[in-house]
């Protein structure tokens, strides 16, 4: 492994990492598909990266599937519907974001911290990057929890898989192809039944604020 | 023996299990013939278990047998042993539920709740399970034989499962039972000591430090404590008996609880090997409170059944006393005063189930012929019920442990055993334990104090409603069973010897030394535990000498004083308008056991007013453990509920908050 590959690598996890910071701070629904667009992309250059230096060739299949849903079909699908439900332009009140950056960064060294002993025993070129992923996974986590709209919850939940993706190339050159088609699969089919369920939710309450599930609850 | 195999006697048990099985399947297929369940398919079982008797009591001397069967999960089958302390209670088994199917027979009327059919398959899936019980030799099959015992008694207790009152006792009572349940699962696991082998074989084998014995011991006393009602489990058995049909209050009193008291006899002295000294302190704390426990509430009762429920509560307390008084002995290696406690604590088991079977059979000829369980409302019924009242006399006095009654034979070993305490040791114990000797003295005499309430406020003054005057007897069937239970009663108490003499392989196989009353001067005449200086008794002599004194009285009676046969109105004093309500109730006839001991109720009295015209006196007495205890027990699992349930927002962000911060302090510890 040459170090020119290992900054590319490293590069990319920045990337990652920068944009998990966007995701949270991020008001538009819009701006935050096209963000998650960008980290998929972003996936899929530290990927390939890991593909050509290791000569792992099951990677860029991984590498074309990342590439295909996360890149394109579903932000595609995310925009239609946005475009659908008539929501492209709403913005979400967030709760202070400089508190949110400042649990980021916390969640961040947190993250470090924890994977330090981990990628020790890694054998991985992209070990270092570990703590990156495990970062991107709790603020996804993190965004999933402060969003108080269905569609930014979902792409909350994208993003998070996203970083677990990431975490897996890192670590381990990636998962058995077996497991990352299913987790693609699982993926799309999840979209779909949150898609369904959005509607399903704006049906019952005009509108897409969760807030209005707490009437669900038993008293 | 020929070509032919021999039939062990646990092939027979077993046989006896799959026709009761059968019984119980043939009721079903008939289920609302009423006429065919009770009057075939009841006294059919009866035969049988006159059948179980005869194989288990052979075999009592005998070397164990054992067998193995193929029902259970793929390599887990039941392995099953018959020994000496299992033939014992089966033949305990065989010989109550002979008297008490024969009278269920002439008992169960249509319409009372469950279909007559099904009631069969419960009653038979009981007898079966606790025969099973008796037979378990591993964890696996004890537990699973344990339940169905445990569930089918619950349906029975809920018969008339319309009625709201019977629906929480029978659920009260399947909590308790599963509560057991899991201290005796708990026990098992500590017993098998990490080899992974639940068969009793393994387990006795193992010798466990004496901190697992002690958790074993103890969690064995919870859990066999808790069906056979020990204080501070006993609340079920006020309840459910009550609840029960009276057949089956009779098996549940009569013999369930014993198998329960076999578990405990079984985990003491089989499985654990050598006790220590202060588990038998233990149990004869436990045991003596709950015995004065359930004689002070029984005194209070003013419903019959429930008297006589919280009469079982005491005798089980004397049982385990007896217990205790064996364990202390072993663990002092005295085999044969640990052999004396153990045959008085057995010897009252079959006792028990005897007299209080006959006791809560009667109460349901009473409950059938006046529809009235209040004693509040009964009297006189002697003159109307004279098969039901001296069958029930006889129960009554053995009950009381009189001589020359049953009951009066394992209340005197049971006391010789406490005489030779000055022997032991441990100075503190040599101290401690005449008390223990008084206080179960006092629930003797209190006992008796119960019984004469019970059986003077049903059976004799006059009836205390209109309605009485109509009562009828019991029927032939009933009576049958009422007479076999007598019979019983009357020659456990006349023949101690004899049964002592069958009941020494027990003690022997337990404790390493039998009473051995046959090789001693003391001949089949004279019951001497230990030697005949020092006590002796004579059932026969003594009941000899009472009827020629108590018939040479009547004699001279007649003959010197007036010489005829007067019927006069009964507790006139003279009085010439005097009417029911004049005599002693119930409540008044406890009143003063009410004044002394009324720091053990929690009561509340309605007293009348002076200017009252119409005066009422009421007075209800609640179980003080209720309010400490379990009350205690429902609010602090409600608060924690409460508690829990206030993690339940309504909110997904607060939910997915939660899985947020699992998932962070997990990864923390991790780390950590």
């Amino acid at each position: 492994m040459t170090p020119f590959t290992s900054q590319v690598i490293n590069l990319f996890a920045s990337v990652l990492l920068l944009i998990a910071f966007a995701m949270l701070a991020q008001r538009r629904i819009v701006t935050l598909i096209n963000l998650f667009a960008v980290q998929g992309l972003a996936l899929v250059g530290s990927t390939v990266t890991v593909a050509w230096a290791t000569g792992q060739h099951h990677l860029y299949w991984s590498a074309g599937i990342t590439f295909v849903l996360k890149v394109v079909a579903l932000p595609l699908i995310l925009h239609r519907l946005i475009r659908r439900l008539n929501v492209k332009w709403d913005i979400e009140t967030l709760i202070n974001i400089p508190t949110m950056m400042l649990v980021g960064i916390v969640l961040v060294v947190f993250a470090f911290n924890l994977a330090l002993p981990i990628s020790e025993f890694s054998q991985s070129i992209a070990r270092g990057t570990l703590g990156i992923a495990l970062a991107c996974v709790l603020m996804s986590f993190l965004m999933m929890i402060t969003r108080s709209k269905a569609v930014p919850q979902v792409i909350g939940f994208l993003a998070m898989e996203n970083g677990l993706f990431f975490a897996a190339t890192s670590a381990t050159y990636g998962m058995p192809m077996v497991v990352e088609l299913g987790i693609a699969l699982d993926v799309l089919v999840g979209m779909i039944i949150l898609g369904v369920f959005m509607f399903q939710i704006r049906e019952q309450f005009d509108s897409l604020d969760i807030h209005h599930l707490e009437k669900l609850k038993e008293d | 023996m020929g070509s032919l195999p021999e039939l062990l006697a646990i092939d027979g048990v077993m046989l006896v299990v799959v026709a009761w099985f059968a019984i119980g399947l043939a009721g079903i297929a008939a289920l609302h013939n009423l006429a065919f369940v009770a009057r075939v398919l009841f006294p059919l079982s009866a035969s049988l278990s006159l059948a179980l008797a005869g194989f288990a009591l052979p075999a009592l001397p005998g070397a164990p047998q054992v067998a193995v069967l193929a029902i259970g999960l793929p390599d887990l089958p039941f392995h099953l042993r018959l020994d000496a302390l299992s033939a014992f209670f089966l033949a305990l088994l065989g010989l109550a539920s002979a008297g008490i199917s024969v009278f269920a027979g002439g008992y169960f009327r249509q319409g009372e709740g469950t279909a007559p059919g099904l009631l069969c398959l419960h009653y038979h899936l009981f007898l079966a399970s606790m025969a099973m019980v008796l037979l378990a030799d591993d964890a696996y099959a004890f537990m699973v034989t344990w339940e169905v015992m445990a569930l089918s008694s619950f349906f029975l207790v809920t018969t008339n499962h319309r009625i709201a009152e019977i629906r929480r006792a029978g659920f009260l009572y399947l909590l308790v039972a599963h509560v057991g349940a899991i201290s005796i699962l708990l026990c098992f696991g500590v017993l098998q000591a990490n080899t992974g082998d639940y068969t009793f074989a393994n387990m006795r084998a193992q010798s466990l430090p004496p901190f697992w014995a002690s958790c074993a011991f103890g969690l064995a006393l919870f859990g066999f404590g808790a069906k056979a009602g020990l204080l501070p489990l006993h609340v079920w058995l006020p309840e459910a008996h009550p609840a029960a049909p009276s057949p089956v209050s009779a098996l549940m009193s009569g013999v369930m609880l014993k198998t329960a008291i076999y578990g405990l006899v079984r985990v003491n002295f089989d499985l654990l090997g050598s006790p220590l000294w202060w588990w038998g302190v233990v149990a004869l704390v436990v045991g003596l409170a709950t015995a004065l426990f359930g004689v002070v509430f029984a005194a209070a009762q003013v419903d019959m059944k429930r008297l006589l429920a919280y009469s079982s509560i005491e005798n089980v307390g004397l049982i385990v006393v007896g217990l205790g008084l064996a364990i202390v002995f072993a663990a002092y290696r005295m085999g044969s005063l640990a052999a004396l406690a153990l045959v008085a604590s057995l010897y009252h088991c079959l006792n028990h189930a005897m007299f209080k079977s006959l006791l809560f059979l009667g109460t349901g000829s009473v409950l059938h012929a006046t529809q009235e369980r209040n004693l509040g409302k009964l009297g006189g019924l002697m003159r109307f019920m004279p098969w039901v009242a001296w069958t029930t006399l006889v129960g009554v006095v053995a009950s009381a442990g009189l001589p020359p009654s049953n009951g009066f034979v394992s209340e005197w070993l049971l006391l010789q055993g406490f005489l030779f305490t000055g022997d032991l040791p441990n100075p503190y114990l040599r101290m401690l334990v005449p008390v223990f000797a008084a206080g179960v003295v006092l629930v003797a005499a209190l006992a008796g104090y119960v019984m004469v309430k019970f059986f003077g406020v049903i059976f004799l003054g006059r009836p205390r409603e209109e309605k009485l005057a109509q009562a009828h007897d019991a029927g032939g069937l009933e009576r049958l069973g009422l007479a076999w239970l007598t019979a019983g009663c009357v020659l456990l108490g006349l023949f101690p010897v004899a049964v002592i003499e069958v009941m020494d392989p027990i003690t022997t196989a337990l404790v390493g030394r039998g009473l051995a009353l046959s090789g001693r001067a003391g001949d089949w005449l004279l019951l001497a535990p230990m030697s005949a200086e020092r006590a002796s008794y004579s059932p026969i002599l003594f009941l000899l000498v009472t009827a020629a004194v108590v018939f040479a009285t009547i004699v001279l009676v007649r003959r010197f004083y007036h010489g005829r046969v007067r019927r006069a109105a009964p507790w006139d004093c003279g009085f010439p308008a005097q009417t029911a309500r004049m005599q002693d109730t119930a409540e008044g006839f406890g009143q003063p056991i009410r004044q002394i001991f009324e720091p053990f109720y929690r009561m509340h009295r309605e007293l009348p007013t002076p200017f009252d015209a119409a005066p009422r006196y009421k007075v209800t007495v609640e179980d003080p453990l209720w309010g400490w205890v379990y009350l205690r027990i429902a609010a602090a699992t409600e608060a924690v509920s409460r508690w829990v349930g206030m993690l339940q927002r309504g909110r997904i962000s607060i939910y997915l908050l939660y899985s947020f911060l699992t998932l962070v302090a997990l990864l923390f510890l991790t780390q950590a």
